[in-house]
């Protein structure tokens, strides 16, 4: 994201992932620009995965917040460049973390844990390595679901997409 | 553009968003039916990307033709045989060997028709394509794996999987037989050329299926119909269903 008023940030950040409540929409990287314009704000944003359906309840939500400050948004949808999970940042990575969600990890590490390589992603709830694949797909179309095989917990891990 | 390739633009982006969406509503029927947790939520993953994909293509089919449709009037509205989706993606989910043939019979071609897309001579296209292919890879990972798994599996599942590529095999040559309109968008570069894809798409599948132990049906006669709106018995039914919302309570919103 372009720098911007601090204010605007501000509101910008206050509006989370519906489904992932501590991860701000900055920190996903899905606000791509924001356009001041005559009397209303342009926020751009790009979606995580095409039939994601928290984009639209983000996009009230970011009408409301900038709402509540008295202010106007619209907000534009956009498909390029395509959302990858480099955008998130490092503090979105570490949210998602002390969330219980295993943060993207980088491609190689990513396809021996998805083709179920076992010891790939590392325990949220007690830090081992040792953890298993359940399924490709977890919670939602942008998670697998993992299971640590020394303290026993599920979790989800952010599927690495580029 | 002129108003004739705006009119086949607009029809181009129907049939690459049909097969999508007719796909996603098969694997949308099976919500709550899979034969195991992790699958159903994968198979209704799959289905929900395939939505998002359409809602992109039909986005921009209410911009192009620019007469007050929108997306959901493209998708919900039209009659049977407005419908441009190949014959493949109607068919019934028999069982859970039909899905998965049905689905990696799809992904392949789906998969290599994004890799051709992302080079469009349209913006809008590319930019869609881009942002698919990522989730298609997905797909056809996931398809693969369980052809393999169940193909090279025990008795019942290798004969089950071989009952459904000797029925689902028949309508995968549809696919790269271009209609009029999927002609002229390739040749002018927005579309992709579809015969110079099928012998890799069949050198792939074939691949496949010996790696999973199961035979090519060999002296196939193909079936053509749906791209251009003759679609099977089934298409009734899922439309049916599919439509009943907007019909029932016309302009009805979420
Ligand atoms: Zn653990």
């Amino acid at each position: 994201m372009e720098t911007v008023d601090q204010h605007i940030e501000d509101i910008l950040y206050s509006v989370s992932d519906p489904e992932i409540p501590v991860l701000s929409i900055v920190d996903m990287g899905i606000i791509k620009k924001v356009e001041k314009l005559d009397d209303h704000f342009l926020i751009h944003i790009t979606p995580t995965y095409s039939g994601c359906p928290a984009m639209d309840t983000i996009e009230d939500d970011i009408v409301k917040a900038f709402d509540e400050e008295g202010l106007k948004a619209k907000v534009k949808h956009i498909l390029s460049p395509a959302w990858t999970t480099d955008m998130i940042t490092e503090k979105g990575k570490k949210a998602l973390e002390e969330y219980g969600i295993a943060a993207p990890r980088d491609a190689s590490i990513d396809k021996a844990a998805l083709s179920g390589e076992k010891n790939q992603i590392k325990c949220t709830n007690c830090g081992s390595m040792n953890t298993k694949m359940v399924s490709r797909f977890g919670s939602t179309a942008c998670k697998a679901l993992f299971q640590c095989e020394d303290c026993g917990e599920p979790f989800d891990y952010f599927k690495c997409l580029r | 553009m002129s108003d004739i390739n705006k009119e086949a633009l607009y029809d181009y982006l129907l049939l690459l968003g049909d097969n999508s969406m007719i796909l996603g509503q098969r694997l949308g029927e099976l919500c709550g039916h899979g034969p195991e947790l992790e699958t159903d939520i994968a198979l209704t993953n799959i289905s929900l990307d395939l939505f998002g994909q359409v809602r992109n293509y039909f986005q921009y089919a209410a911009e192009v033709v620019a007469d007050g449709r929108t997306e959901d009037d493209i998708a919900m509205l039209r009659k049977e045989h407005e419908y441009k989706s190949s014959l493949l993606v109607e068919q019934p989910n028999t069982d859970f060997a039909y899905v998965i043939v049905r689905q990696n019979f799809f992904d392949h071609y789906h998969y290599m028709l994004l890799s051709k897309l992302v080079d469009s001579k349209d913006e809008q296209i590319v930019a869609v394509a881009k942002k698919s292919i990522k989730e298609v890879e997905y797909h056809l990972d996931f398809s693969s794996t369980w052809v393999k798994r169940l193909g090279d599996g025990t008795e019942e599942s290798r004969q089950r999987m071989q009952d459904a590529v000797n029925e689902l095999y028949r309508f995968t040559r549809e696919l790269f037989k271009p209609t009029e309109t999927e002609e002229r968008m390739a040749n002018l570069g927005i579309g992709a050329d579809l015969p110079s894809m099928e012998e890799d798409y069949y050198k792939q599948l074939h691949a496949l299926l010996e790696e999973a132990t199961l035979e090519v049906p060999q002296g196939e006669v193909f079936q053509y119909g749906g791209k251009e709106g003759r679609h099977s018995e089934y298409m009734g039914y899922i439309l049916t269903d599919f439509q009943f919302m907007q019909r029932a309570y016309p302009n009805m919103k979420w």
